[in-house]
């Protein structure tokens, strides 16, 4: 029997059985959504294609299996170009289908035509226009099969309304066999040897963690690897949850705000262990004055981050579960040193701290959250000072509980990226810690979040500043702060106008009661917003282009 | 340095823009790119003229086999190999210097392809040095309109570059790490 377009690719999401594809429909893909209605796949309306990225970035995430979305040509698949550039920075599996004009329109500047094939080219791992039917669903398999293999990322597939329209025999090809695509997984047996000596040998190693770690399922791996040799772990922002931040061998987060132990830890240390991290420069600060003193090891599936930004000892490309198995094997069992001592005093030297003022401080309302949700939230993030607090004062134990944009770092991430995680994991609690210049970016998915009936929680820190800009703007351009001084819409009356909970504190003692008040809510999104201390700053610091044992201290 | 990288790469419509978009974008200073089918229909390749230390090669290297429509790269720039440039030079030729310009022709190999009332186009062939030996040889005349092909290169003797039945694709630097 031949299918429609618009059928097969219907037909390939329910053999690739996805449970939930976010979109927002028009003219180019009404023939698409025409074949949904007969579908049992669940499809959730956003209110703008942004929010469709970022839900199904933030689905993938929370679940590790890839996020679909929809949009369709033109203004729909630019406006998906925002989600396709964070999921692309951070390495997350989506596939995102884009309606387009029929391909006798195609090139003439048609009614809603954008190139979004030329416009996504640097930021999909790889992307499709399909112009003959026959093509469709083979290009759909190799569309999931890049996205969730090797170093994932986001895949786009445009489809010309005809070839949506036009019919052909419906097969659904295997795991496609490309020529051009061969991940490495498994690490070079030499290589694990020449690793696992360096670690034999090293008096002060670091485990440096990042997001590949989540992404290849690797946490357990890695808390044997780190027990078994005793080493200390730091992780990326990415790597948030890859090992437990509760366990005595970890130091936090390191980088520009990581914590000052992490960062003292790896400019002493003589042996760095890089697990699924990429050297980004918000982690190495000054390159030079990285890890100074250490042989470097690099584990990563992708060949090209060997090297791009750090001269590396001994490289290993391969999944990074299957290269810890292998190294697990190989080495010997570590014990505590005089590093590990000097490590604990540097933890009780220099904790991160913050001083309570009368006002609510915002690191408080995220160990406020930390203790109500007893740590197993999920927590999404904004960008700007409340992605930092929430990284800093959040203590994550889990991999896939940490949910922000680290690479892009986009404003209006969060609230989309929650619905998304509250869509696939719907017996968590799932929590927003949002800026008030953030969460205006996206405000609009409140009204998806109250359609679906989505318990998410939304905590405004509101210091009605861009207070990242303006920390910045404070510390490096004498405090002339241009342009950051926001104010916000009522964000109470806001949440109730769309059908959510809204909530206002501005007493550090109702913090508490109004977190709690929050989750009994289950049938609805509630926002409660915050009043902090305006002036609160993200410490410590490392000014950018500093080394990151120079961090500044409020 | 410069480095002569060929790439085999499928025949896709899109995929030159991919491989151009990711020199520009990573900042990498393309000298020659030529590129044309192979003697497989599927596959084409591009002889890509780079220039760079051997860290921004590498990086380039990694980068190109990271595409998905890239097959296979390699860098033949310390193998033996010939490697040709082709130019069109329309030159001014009245005849009263149209005998030296022949003349100039001859040495170099080159041909006269065509004949105008003014001008002569002449044909070459050769590697850059030679290209280019004639390009400054016939300047005196004044050289009215110049094309010229990126290189191409192959590997001398019974060496190939080219992957068998499509299946020895990227081994992604496997034997390096
Ligand atoms: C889309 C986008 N635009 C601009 C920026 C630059 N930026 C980074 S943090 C920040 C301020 C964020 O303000 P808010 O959401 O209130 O967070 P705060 O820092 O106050 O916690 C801005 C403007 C960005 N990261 N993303
Ligand atoms: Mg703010």
């Amino acid at each position: 029997m031949k299918l429609s377009g618009a059928q097969i690719l219907v037909k390939c999401l329910e053999e690739e059985k996805v449970e939930a594809i976010f979109g927002y429909p028009g003219g180019a893909v009404l023939d698409i959504y025409d074949a949904l209605y007969d579908s049992p796949l669940k499809h959730y309306l956003v209110r703008h294609e942004q929010g469709a990225a970022h839900a199904a970035d933030g689905y993938a995430r929370a679940t590790g299996r890839p996020g679909v979305c929809i949009a369709t040509s033109g203004p729909g698949a630019t406006n998906l170009v925002t989600g396709l550039a964070t999921a692309y920075m951070d390495s997350i599996p989506l596939v995102a289908f884009t309606g387009q004009v029929a391909t006798h329109l195609l090139g003439r500047d048609s009614f809603q035509e954008a190139d979004i094939y030329g416009i996504t080219l640097p930021i999909t791992k790889h992307n499709f226009l399909v112009k003959d039917v026959k093509d469709l669903a083979r290009v759909i398999k190799e569309a999931f099969h890049l996205a969730t293999t090797g170093r994932p990322g986001p895949v786009l597939i445009d489809i010309p309304k005809d070839v949506s329209q036009k019919k052909a025999k419906f097969d659904y090809p295997e795991v496609p066999r490309l020529r051009g695509y061969r991940p490495v997984l498994d690490g070079h047996p030499e290589k694990i040897s020449e690793a696992a000596a360096a670690i034999a040998e090293a008096r002060r190693p670091v485990i440096y963690a990042g997001g590949g770690v989540i992404s290849s399922g690797a946490s357990e791996e890695l808390r044997q690897l780190a027990e078994l040799c005793v080493i200390p772990v730091t992780t990326t922002l990415m790597g948030k949850g890859a090992f437990p931040e509760n366990h005595p061998l970890s130091l936090g987060m390191l980088g520009m705000h990581g914590t000052k132990y992490a960062n003292y830890a790896v400019s002493e240390c003589d042996l760095l262990i890089a697990i699924g991290a990429r050297f980004d420069d918000r982690v190495t600060g000054r390159i030079d004055a990285f890890a100074p003193k250490a042989r470097i090891i690099h584990i990563d599936i992708d060949p090209a981050e060997i090297g791009k930004n750090v001269r590396v000892d001994i490289p290993i490309v391969g999944d990074v579960k299957r290269v810890l198995q292998q190294l697990l094997k190989r080495v010997q069992a570590g014990m505590e040193t005089e590093w590990h001592a000097k490590i604990r005093e540097w933890k009780e030297k220099y904790p991160l701290k913050y001083e309570q003022n009368g006002k609510i401080k915002p690191q408080f309302v995220v160990e406020q959250i930390y203790e109500v949700t007893k740590g197993e939230a999920i927590i999404t993030t904004e960008v700007g000072q409340n992605q930092m607090w929430a990284a800093q004062f959040y203590t994550f134990t889990k991999p896939r509980t940490f949910i922000s944009s680290g690479g892009l770092g986009t404003m209006g991430y969060g609230l989309p990226a929650a619905i998304g995680a509250q869509i696939g994991r719907p017996g968590e609690t799932v929590f927003d810690i949002a800026g008030d210049g953030s969460i205006q970016m996206n405000i609009q998915e409140l009204a998806t979040a109250v359609a679906y009936k989505l318990p998410i929680k939304v905590a405004i820190l509101n210091n009605n500043y861009l207070g990242m800009v303006r920390q910045w703007q404070e510390i490096f351009y004498n405090g002339r702060l241009a342009y950051t001084d926001i104010s916000g819409p009522d964000f109470v009356k806001l949440a109730e106008a769309y059908g959510a909970v809204g909530m206002r504190v501005t007493e550090p003692k109702d913090v508490r009661r109004a977190l709690e008040e929050a989750m009994q809510v289950k049938d609805r999104p509630v926002l409660i917003d915050f009043i902090i201390d305006r002036e609160e700053n993200v410490f410590p610091m490392v000014p950018p282009g500093g080394a990151i044992n120079e961090m500044l201290e409020g | 340095m410069r480095h002569t990288l060929t790439v085999l790469v499928e025949n896709n419509p899109g995929v030159l823009a991919r491989v151009a978009g990711l020199f520009s974008r990573r900042g990498y200073n393309i000298d020659s790119l030529a590129v044309g089918r192979t003697e497989n229909p599927t596959i084409s390749r591009m002889t890509i003229v780079v220039e760079g230390d051997d860290k921004v090669i590498e990086q380039v290297s990694k980068q190109l086999n990271k595409l998905i429509d890239v097959i296979k790269v390699s860098d033949i720039t310390a193998e033996e190999h010939v490697d040709r440039e082709l130019v069109l030079i329309k030159v001014n030729a009245d005849p009263s210097v149209r005998g030296e310009i022949m003349q100039i022709v001859e040495i170099f190999r080159a041909r006269i392809v065509d004949i105008g009332r003014k001008t002569l186009t002449i044909e070459a062939t050769g590697d850059e040095g030679k290209i280019n030996a004639i390009i400054e040889s016939l300047k005196p005349f004044r050289i009215r309109e110049l094309v010229r092909t990126g290189k191409i290169a192959m590997l001398r003797g019974s060496r190939f570059t080219t992957v068998e039945n499509g299946d020895e694709g990227k081994e992604n630097n496997k034997d390096e790490y």
